[in-house]
C-alpha cells in the first residue's frame, strides 16, 4: 500500500495523520480518564459515559450561542468558559446519578452496566427531545480556526494544538489531584480499604459521590473538546463508548500511565491506517488488534502482579 | 429408579409451565391473531432463543455476554445467504451486468461470487453451518477468555466490542455482505415461496416447535449435574476448581450452547421476516437481548420467552404510536429490573401467583385420590 | 519412583515472588504417609501461600513439589485434585444456593468432564456414599437443607466432607476450627483423628490447644521461611520460635 508514494510524501502523510491521530488521542484520553477513575477506582461500569460527554458538548454549544447573542465582544474566549460550565454541569448530573442509582449497585458491576445503559437511553432521548434529532455544531472564534504551516506539505490546525494543550493540562491536573490533594488521597484510600477508610473518619459515601461526579465532570470537558473536531448529536456519545472501554481495559484498568499509552496507540493506529484503508476497515483492524492482544494478555498493558 | 429420575427432572411446576406455554404458542396465539400479527409474534419468539441462551450462560453461569447478536447474526446471515443465492438465479438477475450473483454484489462491481459464499448453495451445508459456526466462534472467544480467567465485566466489554467490530465490518464490506441494508429480497426456500400467508403460518409453527425443543434442552441442562455445577461456580468458583473440575471447559460449553441457541433464533428470524441486517447484530440489539432475559427473570428459562414476547410487543406498540416515549420506557425498564425486580417476571410469579397455583393443584390431587 | 519411600509429599526449595517480594522463600519439608502435619506461624508468614502453591492456585517461581513422585508444579488445578490432593479453604467455601446433598454430590468423583456432568445420574452408589459422609460430618439430618442455612461450624464440616468424598491421599486444611465453638472444635478434632487413619493431612492452624491435640509434627514458618520443625515439644522449646512469638 506504500508503493504509490515517495518517501517525502509518506513522511508528510505520517506526520499529518499522526497529528490528526493526536486529536483522536486527546478525546479518547479525556473520555478514558473519567471512565478509568469510575471503573478503576470504584468498579462501576458507566455505559452512560458517552452521554455525559455529549452533555458537555451541548453545554458548550449553548454557551457559544449565549456569547454570540449577548456577549459578542467576549466570543474569543467563550470556549474556556464553556469548558468550565461543561465540567460543572456534568459534575452535578454525576452527583445526582450516583445518589439516585449507582450507590445502590456497588459490588454488582454487571448490574451497574445494565442500569447505566438504561440511563444512557433515557439521556439520549432527552437530548433528542430538547435539542432535536439533528446534529449541531459550534462556531469557533476566528483565532482558533487557522492552521500553522510547519513545512510546505505539513499543516497543523490551531484547534488541534489547543485540544492537545487542554488534554495535557487536564491529565496532569487529574494525576496531581489524585496523588497530592486531600480529597484525592481520600478517594484512593476508600478504594484500597473501604472499611478502614470509614473507620478513620472518611465519609466513604461522600467520597464515592465525589469520585463518580469527578469522572463525569472530566467526560464533560471531553465533550467540550469534542465540539472542536465533530458535530454533536443525541447518539454521538454511543459511538465512543466501546472504544473508550477498550482504551481503559487495554491500558490496565488501574493505571493512569497505561490509559495514556493505550489511548495513544489506539488513536495512532487507527488514524494512520485510515489514510491507506477505508475508515471502517481501519477501525475494524485497530479494535481487532486490541482484542487479540487482550486475549493474549488480559491484564492489559500495565499491571501489577499482586498477592491475592 | 427410572421413574424417580424422571420425576426429579420434571417437577410439577416445570411441567405445568411447559404445558401452559405450549398451549399459548401452538393454540391460543394462532387462534387470536391474524397472520400479520402472528408473524410479528414469530419474530419476537426468535429473540426468545437468545434469551434462553442468556438464562443459561448469564443467569446460571454468571457469564454475561453483551454480544449475543453476533450469534444471532451468524445464524441469520447463514440462512439469508442461502436464500439470497436461491433468489439470484441467472434468470432473475438477467438485467445485471453479472447475472447469477446477488444484486448488491453487482451494484458494488463484483463480477464473481466470493469464495465464502459458494458453500451456501447447499441447504445441508447451511443447516450445519447454523449449528456449527456459532459453536466454533463461541469456542474461540470462550477458550481465549476463560482459559485466561477473564470473566465478569471484562468478558462483557470484550463481547460487546466484538459485536461492534462485526457490525462495522459488515457495513464496511458492502459488496460481500449487502452493507447496512443487509441481505434483502429473499423469496423461496427450496422452491417454496416463503412470502405467502400459508408459508408464514407454517414457519410460525416450525419456529414455535423449535423453541419448545430448545426449552426442553435448556431445561435438561439446567436440571443436570452440569446445571448444578454452574450454580456452584457462581457461588464459589475456586471450590469447584479444587474439587477436580476444569471450570473453564464448563464455561466454554455453556457459552457455546447459548451461541447455538441464538444462531437458531437468527436463522428463524431470516425465514420469517425475510431479511437479515447488521441492525440486529450490533451493540444495541445485543444488549436489548439481555433485557429480554432480565425482564423474564435471568434464572427462569420460561421467563425468558415471556420476557422476549412482552418487551418486543411493548416496543412495537410504543414505537408505532409514541416513538419518543419508547427509549424512555426502555431505559426505565433497564433500571427497574436491576433496582426493583432483580428476579424479573419469574420472581413476581413465584411470589404472588405460584402459592395459589400450588394450592389449587394440591386440592385437585386430594380430590383425585379421594375418588 | 519415590524420592524416599515414605514421603507422600516432598517440597523442595519452593519459592514464589510477587514483584520481588518473596512470600515463600526456599521452603523445604517432607510429609510421611498417614502423618498429620501442622504449619503454624504469625500472620503473613506464607502459610496459606504454601497451600496455594501445592494445589496449583498460585504458580511457583522456583522449586519443586512432588506428590508420590509426581511433579505438581507443572499440573493444572483439576489435575492436581485428580492426582489425590484435596484442599479446604480458610473461609468455608461451599455452594450456598445448593442443598447439602448436592454440595456433597458435586464432589463425588464421577462425571467430572463436561459430557460426564451432562449425563450424570444419581445412582444408589452416589446416594450411599453421600449418606455415609454426611453421617461422618454430623450433617445426616441436614441433607435436604440449603447450605446457606448451616451454622459457620457446620459449613466447615461440609467443606471437609466435600473433600472426604473425593477420598484424597493428601488432605490440606486451612484453619479448620476457626470460628468454632468449644464443642464443635472437639467434634472436629475427633473427626480429623478418624479421617486421617488412611491418609496424610496438612493443616494450618492458630489454635495451639488444637494443634497439640492433633499434630504429629509441626512446621513453624516466619517471613516466608521455615523457622523450625519437629514435635510440638521440640518447636515450643526452640529459642528461635520463642523469639518470634514473644520476642522484640
Amino acid at each position: 500500500m506504500f508503493a504509490d508514494y515517495t518517501w517525502a510524501e509518506l513522511g508528510s502523510i505520517f506526520a499529518m495523520q499522526g497529528f490528526s491521530g493526536l486529536i483522536l488521542f486527546a478525546v479518547l484520553l479525556l473520555m478514558a480518564l473519567g471512565l478509568a477513575i469510575i471503573f478503576g477506582q470504584m468498579g462501576v461500569i458507566n455505559m452512560a459515559h458517552g452521554e455525559f460527554m455529549i452533555l458537555g458538548a451541548y453545554i458548550t454549544y449553548l454557551t457559544s450561542n449565549l456569547f454570540a447573542d449577548f456577549l459578542p465582544s467576549l466570543f474569543d474566549i467563550y470556549f474556556f468558559i464553556a469548558m468550565i460550565f461543561a465540567f460543572i454541569g456534568t459534575f452535578l448530573l454525576g452527583m445526582l446519578v450516583e445518589w439516585s442509582l449507582i450507590r445502590h449497585l456497588y459490588k454488582r458491576p454487571l448490574d451497574t452496566l445494565l442500569a447505566t445503559w438504561g440511563l444512557s437511553l433515557i439521556l439520549q432521548q432527552l437530548y433528542r427531545t430538547v435539542f432535536g434529532p439533528r446534529e449541531v455544531g459550534v462556531s469557533l472564534p476566528d483565532w482558533m480556526m487557522g492552521s500553522y504551516a510547519l513545512t510546505d506539505t505539513i499543516e497543523i490546525p490551531i484547534n488541534g494544538i489547543i485540544v492537545m494543550v487542554i488534554t495535557f493540562v487536564i491529565t496532569v491536573g487529574v494525576f496531581l489531584f489524585l496523588q497530592k490533594s486531600r480529597k484525592g488521597k481520600q478517594a484512593r484510600a476508600v478504594v484500597q480499604n473501604r472499611a478502614m477508610a470509614g473507620a478513620v473518619g472518611i465519609n466513604t459515601a461522600k467520597v464515592d459521590r465525589f469520585t463518580f461526579a469527578l469522572g463525569c465532570g472530566i467526560a464533560g470537558i471531553a465533550g467540550a473538546t469534542f465540539t472542536m473536531i465533530g458535530s454533536t448529536g443525541p447518539t454521538s456519545g454511543q459511538l465512543y463508548i466501546v472504544d473508550t472501554f477498550l482504551v481503559v481495559v487495554f491500558g490496565g484498568a488501574a493505571s493512569l500511565l497505561g490509559t495514556i499509552a493505550s489511548a495513544f496507540s489506539i488513536a495512532q493506529a487507527q488514524s494512520i491506517m485510515e489514510f491507506f484503508l477505508s475508515g471502517s476497515m481501519a477501525k475494524v483492524l485497530t479494535l481487532l488488534a486490541v482484542i487479540v492482544i487482550l486475549m493474549l494478555r488480559p491484564q492489559g498493558l500495565f499491571s501489577l502482579k499482586v498477592r491475592k | 429408579m427410572l421413574q424417580s429420575k424422571f420425576k426429579s427432572l420434571t417437577p410439577r411446576n416445570d411441567v405445568l409451565s411447559f404445558v401452559v406455554l405450549a398451549v399459548l404458542l401452538l393454540v391460543l396465539l394462532p387462534l387470536l391473531f391474524d397472520i400479520f400479527r402472528l408473524n410479528l409474534i414469530g419474530k419476537y419468539l426468535t429473540f426468545a432463543f437468545v434469551a434462553i441462551g442468556l438464562v443459561l450462560s448469564w443467569g446460571l453461569g454468571g457469564i454475561l455476554s453483551l454480544g449475543q447478536g453476533i450469534f444471532f447474526g451468524i445464524g441469520g446471515y447463514a440462512m439469508a445467504m442461502f436464500l439470497k443465492l436461491e433468489a439470484s438465479t441467472p434468470e432473475n438477475t438477467a438485467i445485471q451486468s453479472t447475472p447469477g450473483i446477488p444484486d448488491f454484489m453487482d451494484w458494488n462491481q463484483l463480477t464473481a461470487l466470493p469464495w465464502f459464499w459458494e458453500p451456501f448453495h447447499s441447504f445441508g451445508f447451511t443447516l450445519v453451518a447454523i449449528i456449527v459456526l456459532p459453536a466454533i466462534f463461541a469456542y474461540i472467544i470462550g477458550a481465549a477468555m476463560f482459559k485466561r480467567r477473564v470473566g465478569g465485566v471484562y468478558f462483557a466489554i470484550i463481547t460487546q466490542a466484538i459485536a461492534a467490530i462485526l457490525t462495522i465490518l459488515i457495513i464496511g464490506q458492502q459488496g460481500y455482505t449487502g452493507g447496512v441494508n443487509g441481505i434483502t429480497d429473499l423469496r423461496t426456500l427450496l422452491g417454496w415461496d416463503i412470502r405467502t400467508d400459508s408459508a408464514k403460518y407454517i414457519l410460525y409453527f416450525v419456529n414455535a416447535i423449535l423453541l419448545l425443543a430448545v426449552l426442553v434442552a435448556a431445561q435438561y441442562i439446567r436440571k443436570s449435574k452440569l446445571g448444578r455445577l454452574l450454580v456452584a461456580m457462581r457461588d464459589s468458583e475456586d471450590r469447584v476448581r479444587f474439587s477436580g473440575y476444569d471450570v473453564d471447559n464448563y464455561k466454554i460449553f455453556i457459552f457455546c450452547i447459548a451461541g447455538i441457541f441464538s444462531s437458531i433464533g437468527g436463522a428463524m428470524f431470516t425465514l420469517q421476516v425475510g431479511f437479515m441486517s447488521p441492525s440486529l447484530i450490533g451493540i444495541v440489539p445485543s444488549i436489548e437481548m439481555v433485557i429480554f432475559a432480565a425482564v423474564g427473570g435471568n434464572l427462569s428459562i420460561f421467563g425468558a420467552v415471556y420476557g422476549a414476547l412482552i418487551v418486543n410487543w411493548a416496543k412495537t406498540i410504543l414505537s408505532e404510536s409514541y416513538p419518543e416515549v419508547w427509549l424512555f420506557a426502555m431505559g426505565a425498564l433497564f433500571i427497574a429490573v436491576v433496582l426493583a425486580f432483580p428476579k424479573g417476571l419469574a420472581g413476581l410469579y413465584e411470589t404472588y401467583l405460584q402459592p395459589k397455583v400450588d394450592k389449587l393443584l394440591d386440592k385437585k390431587l386430594k380430590k383425585d385420590k379421594a375418588e | 519412583m519415590y524420592q524416599q519411600k515414605d514421603f507422600v509429599l516432598s517440597v523442595e526449595g519452593l519459592t514464589v515472588s510477587f514483584d520481588g517480594f518473596k512470600a515463600v522463600n526456599n521452603v523445604s519439608f517432607y510429609i510421611e504417609e498417614q502423618e498429620i502435619r501442622v504449619i503454624i506461624g504469625p500472620n503473613g508468614a506464607g502459610k496459606t501461600t504454601i497451600l496455594d502453591l501445592i494445589c496449583g492456585k498460585t504458580k511457583s517461581t522456583e522449586g519443586s513439589i512432588k506428590f508420590k513422585g509426581k511433579e505438581l508444579t507443572k499440573l493444572r488445578e483439576h489435575e492436581i485434585v485428580h492426582a489425590g490432593v484435596g484442599r479446604k479453604f480458610q473461609n468455608p467455601s461451599i455452594y450456598e444456593d445448593l442443598t447439602v446433598f448436592e454440595n456433597l454430590e458435586l464432589s463425588y468423583p464421577k462425571g467430572k468432564k463436561v459430557w460426564g456432568a451432562l449425563t450424570f445420574t444419581r445412582d444408589q452408589a452416589v446416594i450411599d456414599k453421600v449418606n455415609e459422609i454426611a453421617e461422618m460430618i454430623f450433617l445426616k439430618e441436614m441433607l435436604q437443607s440449603k447450605a446457606s442455612l448451616l451454622s459457620h461450624g457446620q459449613k466447615q464440616w461440609l467443606e471437609i466432607g466435600m473433600l472426604l468424598i473425593q477420598d484424597p491421599e493428601l488432605l490440606m486444611l486451612d484453619e479448620p476450627v476457626a470460628g468454632m465453638s468449644v464443642s464443635e472444635r472437639k467434634q472436629t478434632a475427633a473427626l480429623l483423628q478418624k479421617i486421617t487413619q488412611d491418609r496424610s493431612v496438612l493443616v494450618i492452624e492458630h489454635d495451639m490447644h488444637f494443634v497439640e491435640e492433633i499434630a504429629d509434627r509441626v512446621t513453624v514458618m516466619h517471613q516466608g521461611q521455615v523457622l523450625s520443625e519437629g514435635s510440638m515439644d521440640h518447636v515450643q522449646s526452640d529459642p528461635k520460635v520463642i523469639e518470634v512469638y514473644l520476642g522484640h
